[in-house]
């Protein structure tokens, strides 16, 4: 398999964000993903989000796992360094290097076989070590890449293409999010842009582990009927609890809401979350234990529950936790790093 | 009361030797005998003899026995020998192995408090009795003072026997307890009641003595992972991920130690370093590799459970080119194996590491010296080859303080960080391919993310691509990559430490050769051997990719032996393997039972291949 290059001219239509970047520097290359399938959708997302942050591309280092979803990091941010990882152990290498580099920006893909079977263990740590990433799991509850097989997010009692009925519990990442101390949890549907692509953006200015479990349904094996997470199911029984605007503390607060029904959340970076809350429900996101009773209360009823579903806007991410300098190590020198020779006469002489 | 007593009616040989024997205390693990029994090796050492001690402790922790074995050697033997001479045996648990291992002639040092059964002693040994808790009792009424100064009683009425100067060993004791200067009276007046005890009520000294000598010169004691530790704070290390395993950890231990030492921000308190427990090895090393990606020097330490699990991971490393230093700390395996005992039986599962065709350097420290200074130098060495280096350590050298060369380090030496682009170098440049090798030498360029608006981007991956990153399954650009790959190997050929010839007085056409703490017992064997006008020549193999002085050393001579701690001679293959060599001209000399090998198993080993007649009278020397 191999790429045509893109044209890399900009229209001259295309707008430009205050970077003076047109949505284009934000694209990868052409994707090479079944047509119609929910994880473009997701790189599309993705794409707008980081146009509309004004995010230098270069500052943002995108990761993956394997499968199809963890394939998408070629399809968006062309000037960003990617990287390709091992089967499930993307959370690993993006702990590595946001060690090594506190300043950047870091986007983990993955899918459901990557993080919730062969994977759950390093998504398990990562969060709860508070790792600063937005981590994205697109999940269509198959293995796309390997043809089909159920994965470990398909609901029991959902059917395959070739009718076989899953009889294991389901994982549901999103609870596991939230237990394992996540500060920034929600869950969304690849087919809902005006959803998702708020969700992407809150989560890359959340500074901690943001966790976003996004349907994305996999049109070639899993988007038939019987399937849970077919674009007709979700589209059916998709339950968004809130909506987000994320407004970046340049541009100016209107605020200009009913009482009750709206609330802002200002997270580390001085970006303001506005929640409108949809529906009947009062949803509280600043209570981890009444999403859990909620959640659990939902799927009971059959609804797939979207949104932002839990928020901690100052919680302390892994640097804090170890007491990291504050310049990234990778640009400590010797200067810093090494005791020199006279330290180690002492020593040795401590150790005659 | 026992004084030295000969067991009536048997005629007992007494072992006499001056700066040459081996003492072994049996302990019971939190006793807190490991301090008293690191005074009484270092009192040795300050009066110019040298010492080897080794930790002996089983893997299964009921009861909790420790042996303490002291190798003192005013030849400067540092392996390990077989039999012990003296046996301070304080393990009422361990009694019968403990008395079985003394040679005949040797010394049984014991509390004799309560009374033993005649039959549980030998004829053939000399039997030195104590009553060290009765002594405790009488001195002391708190009974945590009584254990603990027990110990350094048993410290005074050695040093009595065996005719150590006492103002040595009170220096040892002002030196321990400088900061807590209270101490000091109380641990000075039990040395002395051990002493005065022994001098008035045993025969002292006994056949084994201490003469101050000039032996040890400038050379310092310290543990192989202590010095790893430290060559990886010296060269910059900044990230270190790991998952707890015998016996390696307390290399990450000394790692967090000396950091919080000298890489604390004196201002702000902030670390200049970032240490993280991973959740397995399979995360430590992905750790690893992500922060040596982004431009952070970054190791792990293992041993060989870890190893196996971080095997998918070393593929990608090598096959995406990322740096990384590993610590290997081998154990006796399969499996579990012996986690306690010492093997060198990773060098295959290390050198080859990952499915595919994959080549990993090695590199091979003797004894905590070099490992210091492989511990720095691998992290310019995977900067420089984009690669995973592993620095093979084992228990022995590892866990036990070993005299060597002082550390030392030029303060003008510069991190290497091999080729990496800057953001001014990507604006002056015509081009950018994270795969193409520009000079020849099989090695790329890499950029850290971050580096540059618009340029110098690209995708780290484990599928094949171009010499520009970009994915392709092409079978000639795959095919290109692979045959880099191995030319960077050779390129490493001439950036590893060269291997150490040790010629024999005379020319011969036998040689050996070994690796990593088999050294010590190796170049013993080699001085028995020559005592006996056996010569042999040996080469020291200090990492893999071989050189050709390998490949000469094994041309110009006839027999082969390759001295190993492992059971299928793990070398011998990588060297028939890589240099294309005659199976048949490279014989194994293994030793693994998960003790570290000494002259003898050497000797022994070589002794089938050699005339009969002359190997006997070498192995009767020992
Ligand atoms: C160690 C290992 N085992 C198995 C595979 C094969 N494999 C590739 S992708 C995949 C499943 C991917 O599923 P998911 O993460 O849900 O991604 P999707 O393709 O559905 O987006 C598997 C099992 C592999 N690459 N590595
Ligand atoms: S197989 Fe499914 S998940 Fe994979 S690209 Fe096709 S539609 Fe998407
Ligand atoms: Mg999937």
């Amino acid at each position: 398999m191999s790429f045509l290059p893109k044209p890399k001219l900009h229209h001259p239509g295309l707008g430009c964000n205050s970077l003076g970047f047109t949505k284009r520097d934000y694209e990868g290359a052409v994707s090479t993903l079944c047509a119609g399938c929910g994880h473009d959708s997701i790189s599309a997302a993705i794409v707008r989000a980081c146009f509309e942050l004004d995010l230098p591309p270069h500052r943002i280092a995108k990761l993956s796992g394997i499968g199809c979803s963890s394939k998408t990091p070629t399809y968006f941010l062309g000037n960003s360094h990617g990287f390709n990882a091992v089967h499930g152990r993307m959370p690993s290498v993006v702990t590595g290097a946001n060690l090594a580099n506190r300043d950047l920006i870091y986007l983990g893909v993955s899918g459901d076989g990557d993080s919730a079977s062969i994977g759950l263990g390093q998504f398990a740590h990562a969060m709860r070590r508070g790792v600063n990433m937005t981590y994205i799991v697109e999940n269509n509850g198959v293995y796309g890449l390997t043809k089909g097989q159920f994965s470990a997010t398909s609901d029991k009692g959902a059917k395959s293409k070739s009718g076989a009925t899953n009889k294991d519990e389901a994982i549901d990442l999103v609870g596991m999010a939230l237990q394992l101390g996540a500060t920034f949890v929600a869950r969304s549907f690849s087919g809902d842009k005006g959803q998702l692509v708020p969700l992407i953006k809150a989560a890359l200015s959340h500074k901690g582990a943001a966790f976003i479990d996004c349907i994305s349904p996999c049109v070639t094996f899993n988007n038939h009927q019987g399937s849970t997470k077919s674009f007709d199911y979700v589209r059916e029984h998709n339950e968004a609890v809130n909506f987000l605007d994320v407004i970046v503390e340049k541009e100016e607060i209107i605020v200009d809401y009913a009482p009750g029904a709206t609330e802002i959340v200002r997270q580390h970076d001085g970006s303001l979350l506005r929640l409108r809350k949809l529906g009947e429900s009062d949803y509280d996101p600043s209570d981890r234990a009444a999403a859990f009773t909620f959640l659990e209360q939902r799927k009971a009823q059959g609804e797939i529950v979207t949104g932002l579903l839990y928020v901690d806007p100052t919680a302390d991410d892994m640097h804090d936790l170890l007491g990291t300098t504050t310049t990234p190590l990778n640009e400590l020198s010797e200067a810093t790093l090494c005791p020199g020779g006279t330290v180690l006469d002492k020593l040795n002489a401590s150790l005659r | 009361m026992l004084q030295i007593v000969k067991n009536e009616g048997t005629a007992v040989s007494v072992i006499a030797a001056v700066n040459d024997f081996v003492v072994k205390f049996a302990n019971v693990n939190g006793s807190g005998s490991a301090s008293a029994n690191q005074l009484f090796a270092k009192s040795i050492i300050r009066m110019g003899v040298p010492v080897a001690p080794r930790n002996i402790f089983p893997s299964n922790i009921q009861g909790l026995p420790t042996w303490y074995e002291m190798r003192v050697s005013e030849a400067g033997y540092l392996g390990a020998r077989e039999g012990t001479d003296l046996m301070v045996a304080m393990n009422p648990q361990t009694w019968d192995q403990d008395i079985a291992s003394i040679v005949p002639g040797g010394y049984l040092f014991y509390d004799s408090t309560k009374a033993i059964p005649h039959s549980k002693f030998r004829d053939d040994i000399n039997i030195i009795g104590m009553p060290l808790t009765e002594l405790c009792n009488h001195e002391y009424s708190d009974p945590r003072q009584r254990q603990l100064f027990k110990n350094i009683i048993y410290v005074g009425a050695l040093a009595a026997l065996l005719d150590i100067e006492i103002e040595v060993i009170e220096t040892l004791l002002k030196e321990q307890f400088r900061a807590k200067e209270k101490l000091i009276p109380p641990n000075i007046h039990a040395l002395h009641v051990g002493r005065n005890y022994a001098l008035t009520h045993l025969t002292c000294p006994i056949g084994l003595t201490i003469r101050r000598s000039n032996e040890v010169g400038d050379r310092i004691s310290i543990d192989g992972n202590t010095a790893a530790a430290l060559g990886a704070v010296y060269s910059g290390a900044t990230v270190a991920a790991w998952y707890p395993i015998t016996p390696s950890t307390s290399l990450v231990e000394a790692f967090t130690k000396y950091c919080g030492r000298y890489r604390v921000d004196k201002e702000t308190g902030q670390n200049n370093f970032a240490i993280i427990q991973a959740e397995d090895e399979i995360a430590s090393i992905g750790m690893v590799i992500g922060a040596a990606w982004n431009g952070a020097r970054a190791f792990t330490a293992t041993s060989g459970p870890g190893i196996s699990l971080m095997q998918e991971f070393l593929g990608l490393a090598y096959f995406a080119e990322i740096p990384a230093v590993l610590f290997d700390v081998q154990r006796a395996g399969p499996s579990t194996g012996m986690p306690t005992r010492t093997q060198q039986c990773d060098l295959l599962a290390a050198a080859y590491a990952s499915h595919g065709d994959t080549k990993h350097v090695l590199l091979f420290p003797e004894d905590p010296h070099e490992s210091f200074l492989f511990g720095a130098e691998a992290f310019d060495l995977a900067d420089r080859l984009q690669t995973p280096i592993f620095v093979m350590l084992d228990l022995d050298i590892g866990m036990n303080e070993r005299l060597c060369r002082p550390l030392t380090w030029d303060d003008s030496r510069r991190m290497d960080r091999g080729k990496v682009m800057t953001s001014e170098e990507l604006n002056t440049a015509k081009d950018f391919g994270r795969y193409l090798d520009t000079d020849g030498d099989g090695i790329p360029t890499r950029t850290y993310p971050g580096t540059h608006p618009t340029r110098g981007a690209y995708f780290t991956r484990g599928t094949s691509k171009d010499r520009y990153a970009k994915y392709t399954e092409s079978g000639a650009a795959y095919v290109d990559n692979m045959q880099r790959l191995l030319a960077k190997f050779r390129t490493a050929e001439t950036l590893v430490p060269a291997p150490q010839i040790r010629s024999a007085d005379t020319e011969t056409k036998i040689g050996a050769i070994y690796y990593g703490s088999t050294s010590a017992a190796m170049r013993e064997a080699q001085d028995i051997l020559t005592k006996h006008n056996i010569d042999i020549d040996l080469l020291r193999i200090r990492a893999f990719p071989f050189n050709d002085d390998v490949r000469n050393f094994i041309a110009s001579h006839e027999q082969i032996f390759v001295v190993e701690q492992n059971r299928d001679g793990q070398l011998r293959s990588m060297l028939i393997n890589e240099l294309e060599i005659n199976p048949a001209k490279l014989k194994r000399a293994v030793h693994f039972d998960g003790s570290p090998i000494t002259a003898t198993n050497i000797i022994d080993k070589i002794a089938g291949f050699l005339p009969a007649a002359q190997i006997l009278e070498a192995r009767s020397a020992l």
